[in-house]
C-alpha cells in the first residue's frame, strides 16, 4: 500500500512537516524535523528514480479522479531525476543549515525559517511530480512565495530589497505563465499534460496557441533567469542566508529548466520550435547569456555575486541545449542540470563557510582566507575546476556533451561559445584563487580559523560527488538517455 | 476611539453578525458562491473590526499571536491530514468518497473538512498579518530606547 503512494508522499511529507516546524519551540526541534523529512524524501526520490530507470512511468490519480479530469502525478525518468536533485540537495543542505542559520537568523524566526524551507521543497518537488499544467503553476507559486520569504530573512537589510525585486519579477513571470495556461486551456479545454499534448498537435499553428506558448516561455524564462531577464538573481543569491543560497542555486533554476523542457517537448512538442522563430531566439539568448554573464562574473568584487553570475552563464548553456532541439542537445541539458546542481551547491557551501568565518563575502574582506581555511579553499577550487570543465570532474562531462551536440548539427558557432564560456570561467575562478590564496591576509583575517566540521562534511561530500560523477557517468547518461526517448523531439 | 460610545455599541452587535455570516459563506459554499477562503477572510474581518474599535491589547487577550500561529498551522495539517486519512483507508490521496459508508456523503463531508481547514488557516494568517502591521513600532520610536 505504501509503495504505490510513495510518489505522492514525496510531496505530502514535507507539506505535513512545514506547519509542524512552524509551531515547534526552540532552535533544534524544527531543524531535526526538517533534517529527518529531507532525508526521508531523498530516500523516496532515490527509490522513485530506481523504479522508472527502465523507462516505465508512474501515474497517480489524486482524489481517485481519473485523468484527464482529475489531477495526475506522472513520473518518468526526467521527473525522477530532477526530484532526486531537489531532495538530495535539500538533504545535504540541512546539516549545513544548522550552524549558519543559528548565526544568521534571529532566534524567534528559526522555526519559521525551517517551515518556509520545507514549503519551498514542497513546491519544487510538486513541480517535478505533477502531470497537470495548472497544478504545476500552483506549485510554482508555492515555491516562489516561500523563496521570497527565505531571501528576505537574510542578515543584511538589503536582503529585503533583493527579495522585493525578485517578488516583482517572479510575480510577473508567474502571471505570464498563468495567462499562457489560460489561453491554451481556452483553446483545448484540458489541463492534463498528456491530454494537452494530443489535443495540441492538430492545432499547433493556431494564433492563440502561439500566444499562449509565448506567454508561458517568457514566464518560465524569468524563473530560470535567462538573459536578459536575469537581473533579480545576483542580489537574491548574495543577500539570502547561506543555506538558502546553496539550496536555491542548486535547485530552483534547474527546476525551471525542467519545466521548460517538459512544456516544450512533452506538451507542445518540438514542432512548435519550427513554426515560430523560438529556436533562434533561444539560441541567441543562450549565446549572449553564456558570454555576457561570464564576462560580468569576472568584474564582480563579491564572491557570492560572482558565483551568481556564473550560475546565469551555466543556465544559458542549458538553454542552448534546449534551443538546439535535438536529442543530443537535450541530453546535454539534462546532464548539465544534474552536474551543475552538484558544482554550484559545493561552491556556494564553500562561499557560505567563508562568510561564516569572515563575516562578509566582499573580496577586500576575504583576502588571503584560503590559507586560513585550507579545506574550504580546496573544496572551492575543485568545484571551480568542475565549473570550468576540467576532465575528471562532472563539469567536463556536460561540456563534452554540449560540444558534441553542437558539432552534430555542424554548428561551429555554438561549439565555440561553449568553449569560450569555459575559458572565461577559468578567468573568474582564477579571480577567486587570486583573492583567497595569493593575496596576503589582513591583520583581522589572520585570526580566522577553518570552518567547523558541520559545514565541511556536506561541502566535501558534494565535492566528492563532483569527482565521482565526472568519472562514473553511467547513471547520469542512462537517465538522460531514457528521459530523452520519452520526449517528443523530432530531429 | 475609546470614547466613541455609538461605535463601541455597534461594534459589539456587529461582531457576531459578521462571524455568523462567515460561517454561512463557509457552509453555503457547496451550493452558491463562497467557500473556505472567503469565509476565513470574513471571519478575520470581525476580529480586525474589533481590534480597530477596542484596541490591540484587548484583542490580543482574546486571541494571542501564539494561538493564531497554532491555528494557522492546524488548518494546513487538517487539510493534508484528511488526505492522509483517506490514504490509510486504502484509497488515493483526498479520495473523500471513502470517509463515510456512502460515497456521496463521504464526498460532502470531505469537502466540508477541507473548506473548514482552509477557512481556519486563512483567517489566522490574515490576523497574523494584521497583528504584525498593527504592532509594528514606528521608525522614529526605535531611537529612544
Amino acid at each position: 500500500m505504501i509503495e504505490q503512494n510513495l510518489s505522492l508522499l514525496l510531496v505530502v511529507i514535507p507539506l505535513l512537516a512545514a506547519p509542524v516546524a512552524a509551531i515547534l519551540p526552540g532552535l533544534r526541534p524544527p531543524w531535526l524535523l526538517a533534517l529527518a523529512v529531507t532525508w526521508l524524501c531523498f530516500v523516496i526520490a532515490g527509490w522513485q528514480l530506481f523504479t522508472v530507470m527502465d523507462g516505465s512511468i508512474i501515474s497517480y490519480e489524486l482524489g481517485g479522479w481519473a485523468p484527464p479530469w482529475g489531477i495526475e502525478y506522472r513520473i518518468d525518468a526526467m521527473n525522477a531525476l530532477v526530484a532526486l536533485i531537489v531532495a538530495g540537495i535539500a538533504a545535504i543542505t540541512m546539516p549545513y543549515a544548522l550552524l549558519t542559520v543559528e548565526k544568521e537568523i534571529p532566534r524567534h524566526q528559526v522555526p519559521l525559517f525551517y517551515s518556509a524551507f520545507l514549503l519551498c521543497i514542497v513546491g519544487l518537488l510538486g513541480i517535478t511530480q505533477t502531470g497537470d499544467i495548472f497544478n504545476l503553476f500552483v506549485f510554482l507559486e508555492i515555491s516562489s512565495l516561500s523563496t521570497y520569504v527565505l531571501i528576505a530573512m537574510g542578515e543584511q537589510r538589503r536582503a529585503l530589497t533583493s527579495a522585493y525585486q525578485y517578488l516583482i519579477m517572479g510575480s510577473i513571470g508567474a502571471t505570464f505563465v498563468l495567462i499562457g495556461i489560460g489561453l491554451v486551456y481556452a483553446e483545448t479545454g484540458t489541463l492534463n499534460m498528456q491530454d494537452l499534448h494530443l489535443r495540441l498537435q492538430p492545432i499547433l499553428d493556431h494564433r492563440t496557441i502561439h500566444t499562449g506558448f509565448a506567454f508561458i516561455s517568457v514566464g518560465i524564462a524569468l524563473k530560470l533567469a535567462l538573459f536578459p531577464l536575469h537581473l533579480w538573481l545576483p542580489n537574491a543569491y548574495k543577500y539570502a542566508p547561506s543555506a538558502i543560497s546553496v539550496f536555491l542555486s542548486a535547485t530552483s533554476t534547474k527546476v525551471a529548466v525542467y519545466v521548460m523542457l517538459r512544456l516544450l517537448f512533452s506538451v507542445f512538442s518540438s514542432d512548435i520550435l519550427m513554426i515560430e522563430p523560438t529556436e533562434d531566439i533561444l539560441l541567441l539568448l543562450g549565446i549572449f547569456g553564456v558570454i555576457l554573464a561570464s564576462v560580468t562574473a569576472i568584474y564582480q568584487r563579491d564572491i557570492k555575486r560572482l558565483l551568481a553570475y556564473s550560475s546565469i552563464a551555466q543556465v544559458s548553456y542549458m538553454v542552448l541545449g534546449i534551443g538546439m532541439a535535438s536529442n543530443m542537445g537535450v541530453t546535454a541539458t539534462l546532464i548539465h542540470v544534474f552536474n551543475h546542481a552538484l558544482m554550484k551547491a559545493a561552491l556556494f557551501m564553500a562561499a557560505g563557510a567563508v562568510v561564516y568565518r569572515a563575516g562578509s563575502s566582499r573580496f577586500e574582506k576575504i583576502d588571503g582566507m584560503g590559507r586560513q581555511m585550507p579545506w574550504t579553499f580546496a573544496a572551492m577550487f575543485i568545484a571551480g575546476l568542475s565549473v570550468i570543465g576540467i576532465p575528471g570532474t562532472a563539469g567536463f562531462i556536460s561540456k563534452w556533451y554540449f560540444v558534441l551536440a553542437a558539432l552534430e548539427q555542424h554548428s561551429w558557432l555554438i561549439a565555440l561559445v561553449v568553449l569560450s564560456g569555459s575559458l572565461l570561467s577559468v578567468v573568474y575562478i582564477w579571480r577567486i584563487v587570486e583573492v583567497m590564496y595569493l593575496r596576503p591576509a589582513t591583520d583581522t583575517g589572520l585570526s580566522v580559523k577553518e570552518a567547523p566540521y558541520a559545514l565541511l562534511v556536506p561541502m566535501w561530500s558534494l565535492v566528492l560527488a563532483n569527482i565521482y560523477f565526472g568519472i562514473n557517468t553511467e547513471l547520469t547518461l542512462n537517465i538522460a538517455d531514457i528521459s530523452v526517448k520519452l520526449l517528443d523531439i523530432t530531429d | 476611539m475609546k470614547h466613541d460610545l455609538i461605535l463601541r455599541v455597534i461594534a459589539k452587535y456587529l461582531f457576531p453578525v459578521i462571524a455568523l455570516f462567515a460561517f454561512y459563506v463557509l457552509f453555503h459554499g457547496e451550493y452558491g458562491p463562497g467557500g473556505g477562503f472567503q469565509a476565513g477572510v470574513i471571519l478575520s474581518v470581525a476580529f480586525i473590526f474589533y481590534a480597530l474599535v477596542f484596541g490591540m491589547e484587548t484583542t490580543e487577550k482574546v486571541l494571542p499571536l501564539k494561538v493564531l500561529r497554532v491555528l494557522a498551522s492546524s488548518g494546513v495539517l487538517t487539510y493534508a491530514g484528511t488526505g492522509v486519512a483517506t490514504l490509510l483507508m486504502g484509497g488515493n490521496f483526498l479520495d473523500y468518497g471513502l470517509l463515510l459508508s456512502s460515497k456521496a456523503a463521504g464526498q460532502q463531508l470531505g469537502i466540508l473538512i477541507i473548506e473548514l481547514s482552509v477557512g481556519i488557516t486563512v483567517s489566522a494568517v490574515m490576523l497574523i498579518i494584521f497583528y504584525t502591521f498593527a504592532n509594528r513600532r514606528r521608525p522614529w520610536e526605535d531611537h529612544h530606547d
